[in-house]
C-alpha cells in the first residue's frame, strides 16, 4: 500500500489501519500478554502520528494534506479519502496521546477478560482515528457509527453495576442523533448531483436557507448529543458514573471531541446562512451558556466523584460551543484549545478518582478525608489537573476559557458575560470536592494505609501534566498550526455569496451581532454619561 | 551618590547591551530565581513524602537545611537584582520605562499577547516592596515555622507566591497581569490551607480563592471590553489609545473601570467582597503579614494606579472607588474595636488601611494611595511579624502547661511587655506608625490621602464636591479609631497584669534572633519610611522642622512619569485641586490630626491601663452594639442565608428537578414510550391465524366501505 499512496500520506494510513493490526495480535496473543501487546501497539502508533507535528506543514496553503484517495463503492462515489489539516490534526494526536496513555491506566482496573478489552480499546482507537482523518463524507459516518460498538461493549462489560441501562442509554441516545445525521448526508448527497460524498465536493453544493437550516438541524443534532450540549447531556453522567475508568477516560477525552469537531468541520462550513444568522447563533450558544451555568451547580451538589467530574465535561464543552459559534479566529482557537485541555484535564481527574477507586472501592467523596497525607503525591497530580479543569492561568484551560470568551465577547457581550461567570462557579463545584477528599480529617482510618502512586500510575498521569502547562504556557506552536484551516472555516461563513445563494434576503441573516456591540459603544461614545456635581 | 563600583559593575557589559540598555535576561533572573526556589523546594517536598517510604522524614536534617538556604536565599537573590534596576534607574537621571519581550503567549489575526515585562517606576517600587519585605519575612518563617512538618512544602508555596505577585506587578499587559492575579490567589488558597487536617482552615482557602474569583470575573470582562474597545490590552498600547477612543465621563471607560473596580474589590478585599481576609488569619502568621497585608491584598490598588488613565476618565468610578474604600476603611475599624484574636484585629485593621488606599486612589492621588501601600508594607508586616512572634511564644509556653487555652486570644495575654521587650518596643513604632503619628511613616502616607481627599472636594470643579467632604470626615474618624483600636491592641497584649493561665507566663520569652533581626528591619522602616514623600508644604512647616529634616517628596517625582497622563486629564476636566482640606490649610490641619491621634493613643493606654478589664468571655459585661461589632455586623451570617444557602438550593433543585426530574425523564420518557408503541404493535401478531383473519376481514370491510361511498 505504502507504494501506492503518495509522499508521506502513507503515515496516515498507517496511523489509522496500526491499531487494527494490535487488536489482531492481541486477539490472537495470550491473556496475559494483552495488556502489554495493546500498549505497545498504541504507543507505536503515539510515535508514529508524532510525526504529523512536522509533517503537517501549516504555511502549504489551505486544505487538506498527506491526502490519499481510493475507490470504495465507486458507482455511488464513495471514496475511502483521507487526509489531514489544522483541524484534525490535533484531534488525531489527542487520540493517539489519551488512547495508550487510557490503557496503560487499566492495568489494574480490567481484571476480566482482558483479551477483548484491549482489543476493544484498539478497535476504539481505530474508529475514532478514522473519524478524525476521514475526507469522505460516507467513510466518517462509518467511522462516527463504529465509535459506538467498542464503547457500547466496553461499557456494558466492564461497567458498574447500573452498565447495561448506560450502555443502552449512550447506544441509542447518540445512534438517534447519527441517524437524522444520515438523512441529511443524503439529502446533500441527491442535491450534490448523487456524484461524490467528498468533504470538497459537499461544500460546493448551493443549498438555500431553509435547506440548510433543515440539514443544520440534522447535523447539529447528531453533534449535538454527542458533545453533549446542554441539554442533550443526560446520557453522559450515567455513561461515566458505569463505565470502568479506561472507557470514562476515552469517552471524556476523546469521544465527545467528536462533537465538537464535527461542528467545526461540518456546521459551519456547510452551513454558512445558518451559521450567520444572529437568532441561530444566539439560540445554540444560549444552549452553551446554559450547559455552563448548570451544569456547574449541579456538580457543585454531586455526592459521586466521577459524576461531578462528568457534569463539568458540559460545562467544559459549553465554552467550546460558546467559541466555536463566535465563528473569528479567536473563538475557534479557544474552542480548539479547550477541546485538547479538557482532554487532558479530564483524562487526568478521571484517571486519578480511578486510582483511588482501585484503593478504596468507592467513589462518593464523603467517604474520603485527608487523603493529602497519606498520598500526597496522587493529592498534587489531582490538584493539578483540578486547577488546569477550572482554567487557572498557566495551564491549559485558562488559555482556551481565555480565547473562546474574548472571542464570544466580540459577538455576543451578554452571552460572554454569563458565561464567564462560570468561573466563579468552576471553582464553587471543584475546590469543595478538592477539599473533602484530600483535606480536612481523615474520616475512614483505613485511608490513612493508602498505597500513594505507582511508578506506572506516575507514567500515566506525566504526560498529561507536561501537555497542561505546555498548552498553558506557550501554546503558539498549537495555535500556529490550527490558524490557516480555522480561518478557511471563517471565510466560508463570511463569504457566502461564493457559493451563489440568492434566496435570502440581505439583512435578514446578517451577522446582526457584532454590529449590535458596535452601535452599543458608538452609543456610549456620543452620548458620555451624565457626570454629576456642581459647576 | 552612588559607589562607583556598583556603577562599574552594573555597567559591565553583564547586563547591560552596547547601547547600555538593558538586556532581557536581567529582569528575568528577578521572576526566575523566586521559581527556581520553588522547584527545588518542592521538589524536596515531594522527595521527602515519596511513596514507599516508611520513615517519612529520615535525614530529612540536611534537606530542612537546602530549602532554610533556598527559600529565602532566591527571594533575596530577586531582591539584589531589583535594587540593581532601581540603582540603574537612578543613575539614568530620568527614569526610564524598560519593556522586554520573551516569547509570544497567544496570537491570532488580530489578537496578540506577549509573555513580556515592563519595568517602570511603579512597577520597580512595587518589586522592592515585594522582593525586601518579603525577604524579611521569609527569614522569619525560618524561625516561625521551624517544627512543621511541611516545611519544603510551606516555602514552596511561599517562593510560588512570590513568583506570581512579580508576574502581576512586572508584566506588561492585563492579561500577563492576570495570570499573576490568579496565581498569587492560588498561592494564598494554598497557604491558608496549610494545615489543611483542621477543616476550618481548610475551609478558609476555598472561601478565598472563590470570593477571590468573584474579581478576577471582573477583571476577564474588563480585559475582553479593552479589547473589542481599543483593540489592545497592553499598557502601553491602551496609554496611547485611550484617549482616542474614549471620553471623559464616557460610558464605556466607565463600564471598564467598574468591572477592574470589581477586581479590585475582590483581591483588596473591600466592601462587599471582604469576608475571605478575616477567614485568611488561617493561615500561618508570615503568610498573613506577606500575603494578606502587605503584598497581594494590595494588587488592587496597583491594578487602579496602573490603569490610573483609565480611572481618570471616568468620574463615577472614581467616586466610587474611593466611596468603597473609606466606607470600609470606617467599617473595617468598627469591627476591629472588639475582636480578641490578635490576628483578626490585624486584619480588620488591614482591610482598613486598603479602604485608605482605595480612597487616595479614588481621588486621583495615586501616589499617596502607592505611598501609603508602601508605608504600610512595612508597619503592618512589622505588626504580623511581631503578633507571630507572640503566638509562638504563647503556643510554646501553653504547650509546656498542656493548657488548651487559645494562644491567639489576647484575653490570655496582658504583661508580656516583661518577657518580650523587644517585640513589644518594636510593635508600640510599628503602632505609633500605623495610628498617624508624627513622624512617623504612617503619618506621612495616611494624611496625605485625607489630606488629598480634602483638596479634591474644594477643587475647581469637583465631580461630587458634598460627597468628598463626608468621605474626608469618614477618614478622618477612621484615623482616630484606629488609634483607638490599636492602643487597646498593645495594651491587651503587653501591659497590665499577665492573665495567661497559671505558670505559662513565666514560660513566654524573648524571639529568637533569626526572627527578631527581620522585625527590626521593619521597626527601622516603619520609622523611617515615609520620609521618602514629604510634600513640600509639609517640609517648610513647622513638622518638617522647616526643611531641616533630612525629608524629600521623592517618591512622588518618581512615580509620576506613570501617571503623569491621569494628571493631566484630571487636570483638564476638574481643574486645580485646592491645597486645603475643609477645615483650612494642609499643615494646620496636619499638625491637628496627628495631635488628635497622639492624644487618643495616650488617653487610650491610661484608660485601658487603669482600667481591670473583666476580660471574660463576651457577652457578660457588652452591651448590644458591642456584640454587634464582635460579630462583625453578622454579614457572613447574611451572606449564608442570602447568597450561600439559596446557590446550594437552587444547585439541588437544578439536579434533582430539572436535570433528573425533567429533561433525563423526558429522555427515558421518550425511550419507553418508544417501547410502548413497539408493545403495541406486538399485540397484533399474536401468531394465531385467527386473529390475523380478523383484522384482515375488518380491514377489507373498511376498503369496501371506502370504495363503495
Amino acid at each position: 500500500m505504502i507504494s501506492l499512496v503518495a509522499g508521506d500520506a502513507w503515515v496516515l494510513q498507517a496511523i489509522l489501519w496500526l491499531p487494527v493490526v494490535g487488536a489482531a495480535h492481541v486477539i490472537l496473543g495470550s491473556e496475559s500478554r494483552a495488556k502489554i501487546l495493546a500498549l505497545v501497539w498504541s504507543t507505536l502508533v503515539f510515535l508514529l502520528s508524532a510525526s504529523l507535528w512536522w509533517l503537517y506543514n501549516p504555511n502549504a496553503g489551505s486544505g487538506y494534506q498527506l491526502v490519499s484517495s481510493f475507490e470504495w463503492i465507486a458507482k455511488f462515489g464513495v471514496n475511502y479519502a483521507l487526509g489531514v489539516d489544522g483541524i484534525s490534526l490535533f484531534m488525531l494526536l489527542l487520540t493517539t496521546l489519551i488512547t495508550p496513555i487510557a490503557i496503560l491506566g487499566s492495568f489494574e482496573y480490567i481484571k476480566t477478560k482482558e483479551k477483548a478489552f484491549y482489543s476493544l480499546m484498539l478497535m476504539l482507537e481505530f474508529a475514532v482515528l478514522g473519524v478524525f482523518s476521514a475526507t469522505d463524507m460516507f467513510l466518517f459516518y462509518v467511522f462516527f457509527e463504529l465509535t459506538l460498538i467498542p464503547m457500547y461493549f466496553i461499557i456494558g462489560i466492564w461497567g458498574g453495576g447500573r452498565r447495561i441501562y448506560a450502555a443502552v442509554k449512550f447506544f441509542l441516545f447518540t445512534s438517534l442523533g447519527s441517524l437524522l445525521m444520515l438523512v441529511g448526508i443524503l439529502y446533500m448527497y441527491s442535491r450534490g448531483g448523487s456524484e461524490s460524498f467528498a468533504f470538497d465536493h459537499f461544500l460546493q453544493i448551493p443549498l438555500s436557507l431553509t435547506e440548510q437550516l433543515w440539514l443544520f438541524g440534522a447535523f447539529g443534532l447528531a453533534f449535538a448529543i454527542k458533545i453533549p450540549l446542554f441539554p442533550f447531556h443526560t446520557w453522559l453522567p450515567d455513561a461515566h458514573v458505569e463505565a470502568p475508568t479506561p472507557g470514562s477516560v476515552v469517552l471524556a477525552s476523546v469521544l465527545l471531541k467528536m462533537g465538537t469537531y464535527g461542528f467545526v468541520r461540518f456546521l459551519l462550513p456547510f452551513f454558512p446562512l445558518v451559521v450567520s444568522n444572529s437568532f441561530i447563533v444566539g439560540l445554540v450558544m444560549g444552549l452553551g451558556v446554559l450547559g455552563i451555568l448548570l451544569c456547574a451547580w449541579i456538580a457543585a451538589v454531586q455526592h459521586d466523584a466521577k459524576k461531578l467530574v462528568a457534569y463539568t465535561s458540559v460545562a467544559h464543552m459549553g465554552f467550546v460551543v460558546l467559541g466555536i459559534f463566535a465563528t473569528n479566529e479567536i473563538g475557534l482557537q479557544g474552542a480548539m484549545i479547550i477541546m485538547i485541555s479538557h482532554g487532558l484535564s479530564t483524562g487526568a481527574l478521571f484517571l486519578l478518582l480511578g486510582m483511588l477507586y482501585e484503593r478504596t472501592k468507592t467513589r462518593e467523596i464523603s467517604e474520603f478525608g485527608g487523603l493529602a497525607k497519606s498520598v500526597p503525591w496522587l493529592t498534587t497530580m489531582f490538584v493539578v489537573s483540578a486547577f488546569a479543569s477550572i482554567g487557572v492561568p498557566g495551564t491549559s484551560g485558562f488559555t482556551g476559557e481565555f480565547l473562546a470568551l474574548i472571542g464570544a465577547f466580540e459577538v455576543s457581550p451578554t452571552m460572554a458575560i454569563f458565561a464567564a461567570t462560570g468561573v466563579v462557579f468552576a471553582a464553587y463545584y471543584m475546590l469543595p470536592m478538592v477539599q473533602s477528599i484530600f483535606f480536612n480529617t481523615k474520616t475512614e482510618p483505613e485511608n490513612s494505609e493508602l498505597q500513594d502512586l505507582t511508578r506506572r500510575e506516575s507514567l500515566v498521569l506525566i504526560p498529561l501534566i507536561v501537555g497542561i502547562f505546555w498548552l498553558g504556557v506557550y501554546p503558539k506552536p498549537f495555535m500556529d498550526r490550527m490558524s490557516p484551516s480555522l480561518n478557511e472555516v471563517i471565510e466560508r461563513v463570511e463569504d457566502q455569496e461564493d457559493i451563489g445563494v440568492t434566496l435570502f434576503t440581505p439583512g435578514t441573516s446578517e451577522r446582526r451581532v457584532s454590529e449590535d456591540l458596535g452601535h452599543v459603544v458608538d452609543s456610549w461614545e456620543t452620548e458620555p454619561t451624565e457626570v454629576g456635581g456642581s459647576d | 551618590m552612588i559607589n562607583p563600583h556598583l556603577n562599574l559593575f552594573i555597567e559591565s557589559g553583564l547586563f547591560v547591551d552596547g547601547n547600555m540598555n538593558w538586556k532581557p535576561i536581567m529582569p528575568a533572573i528577578i521572576i526566575l530565581a523566586p521559581l527556581i526556589g520553588f522547584i527545588i523546594n518542592g521538589a524536596i517536598s515531594l522527595y521527602l513524602n515519596r511513596p514507599n517510604v516508611n520513615s517519612k522524614g529520615e535525614s530529612s536534617n540536611g534537606l530542612k537545611r537546602i530549602v532554610s538556604v533556598v527559600g529565602p536565599g532566591s527571594i533575596l537573590a530577586s531582591f539584589i537584582v531589583v535594587g540593581l534596576n532601581g540603582f540603574r534607574m537612578l543613575l539614568a537621571g530620568h527614569p526610564t520605562t524598560f519593556n522586554a519581550n520573551y516569547w509570544t503567549w497567544l496570537q491570532t489575526s488580530d489578537f496578540q499577547v506577549n509573555v513580556g515585562i515592563q519595568i517602570d517606576t511603579l512597577s520597580i517600587v512595587m518589586m522592592a516592596v515585594i522582593t525586601g519585605v518579603g525577604f524579611l519575612i521569609h527569614l522569619f518563617s525560618i524561625g516561625y515555622m521551624e517544627s512543621e512538618k511541611g516545611y519544603a512544602r510551606y516555602f514552596a508555596y511561599l517562593n510560588l507566591f512570590v513568583f506570581f505577585m512579580l508576574i502581576l506587578v512586572m508584566g506588561s499587559s492585563y492579561p500577563i497581569m492576570f495570570v499573576g492575579w490568579e496565581g498569587v490567589g492560588l498561592c494564598s488558597y494554598l497557604l491558608i490551607g496549610y494545615w489543611f487536617e483542621d477543616e476550618e482552615k481548610a475551609s478558609a482557602g476555598k472561601k478565598a480563592f472563590i470570593v477571590n474569583r468573584i474579581g478576577d470575573l471582573g477583571f476577564l470582562l474588563g480585559i475582553f471590553l479593552l479589547h473589542s474597545a481599543l483593540g489592545s490590552v497592553d499598557y502601553v498600547g491602551v496609554a496611547e489609545n485611550a484617549s482616542g477612543v474614549f471620553v471623559y465621563g464616557g460610558g464605556l471607560v466607565t463600564l471598564i473601570t467598574l468591572f477592574f473596580l470589581l477586581a479590585g474589590v475582590g483581591k483588596s478585599a473591600q466592601i462587599p467582597l471582604f469576608v475571605w481576609l478575616p477567614d485568611a488569619m488561617a493561615g500561618p502568621t508570615p503568610v498573613s503579614a506577606l500575603i494578606h497585608a502587605a503584598t497581594m491584598v494590595t494588587a488592587g490598588v496597583y491594578l487602579i494606579v496602573r490603569s490610573s488613565v483609565l480611572f481618570a476618565m471616568a468620574p463615577v468610578t472614581s467616586a466610587l472607588v474611593a466611596g468603597i474604600g473609606v466606607s470600609t476603611a470606617l467599617f473595617a475599624a468598627t469591627i476591629a474595636c472588639k475582636q480578641y484574636d490578635i490576628k483578626k484585629v490585624l486584619a480588620y485593621s488591614t482591610i482598613s488601611q486598603l479602604g485608605y488606599m482605595f480612597l487616595g486612589v479614588g481621588v486621583g492621588a495615586y501616589t499617596a494611595g502607592v505611598f501609603h501601600l508602601v508605608t504600610h508594607a512595612f508597619f503592618k508586616a512589622l505588626l504580623f511579624l511581631g503578633a507571630g512572634a507572640v503566638i509562638h511564644s504563647m503556643h510554646h509556653a501553653l504547650h509546656k502547661v498542656h493548657s488548651e487555652d487559645d494562644p491567639q486570644d489576647m484575653r490570655n495575654m496582658g504583661g508580656l511587655r516583661q518577657y518580650m521587650p523587644i517585640t513589644c518596643f518594636l510593635m508600640w513604632i510599628a503602632t505609633l506608625a500605623i495610628s498617624g503619628v508624627w513622624p512617623l511613616s504612617g503619618f506621612f502616607s495616611k494624611d496625605e490621602i485625607i489630606w488629598m481627599t480634602g483638596s479634591f472636594a474644594m477643587a475647581e470643579s469637583s465631580p461630587f464636591p458634598s460627597l468628598y467632604k463626608i468621605y474626608w470626615v469618614m477618614a478622618v474618624a477612621t484615623a482616630l479609631m484606629t488609634a483607638y483600636y490599636m492602643t487597646r491592641f498593645m495594651v491587651m497584649t503587653f501591659h497590665g497584669k499577665n492573665r495567661t493561665v497559671d505558670g505559662a507566663g513565666s514560660a513566654i520569652h524573648e524571639t529568637p534572633k533569626i526572627m527578631l533581626i527581620p522585625l527590626i528591619i521593619l521597626g527601622f522602616l516603619s520609622f523611617f519610611g515615609g520620609w521618602v514623600n514629604v510634600t513640600p508644604h509639609l517640609m517648610e512647616s513647622v513638622i518638617g522642622g522647616f526643611g531641616a529634616l533630612p525629608m524629600t517628596d521623592w517618591l512622588h517625582h518618581w512615580i509620576e512619569p506613570v501617571i503623569a497622563e491621569s494628571h493631566h486629564i484630571q487636570l483638564e476636566n476638574i481643574g486645580e485641586t485646592g491645597h486645603v482640606s475643609p477645615v483650612g490649610g494642609g499643615e494646620v490641619f496636619w499638625a491637628v490630626l496627628s495631635t488628635c491621634a497622639a492624644a487618643v493613643l495616650v488617653i487610650g493606654t491610661t484608660y485601658f491601663k487603669s482600667k481591670s478589664l473583666s476580660y471574660g468571655v463576651l457577652g457578660e459585661d457588652s452591651g448590644t452594639i458591642s456584640r454587634f461589632l464582635y460579630n462583625k455586623w453578622y454579614i457572613d451570617e447574611f451572606y449564608d442565608k442570602w447568597i450561600v444557602k439559596p446557590l446550594g438550593q437552587m444547585s439541588k433543585f437544578c439536579w434533582l428537578k430539572f436535570d433528573q426530574g425533567f429533561i433525563d425523564r423526558a429522555v427515558n420518557l421518550s425511550g419507553r414510550s418508544a417501547k410502548g408503541i413497539g408493545w403495541f404493535g406486538s399485540l397484533f401478531h399474536t401468531g394465531q391465524v385467527n386473529t390475523y383473519a380478523f383484522f384482515l376481514t375488518l380491514g377489507l370491510l373498511a376498503v369496501l366501505i371506502t370504495v363503495m361511498f
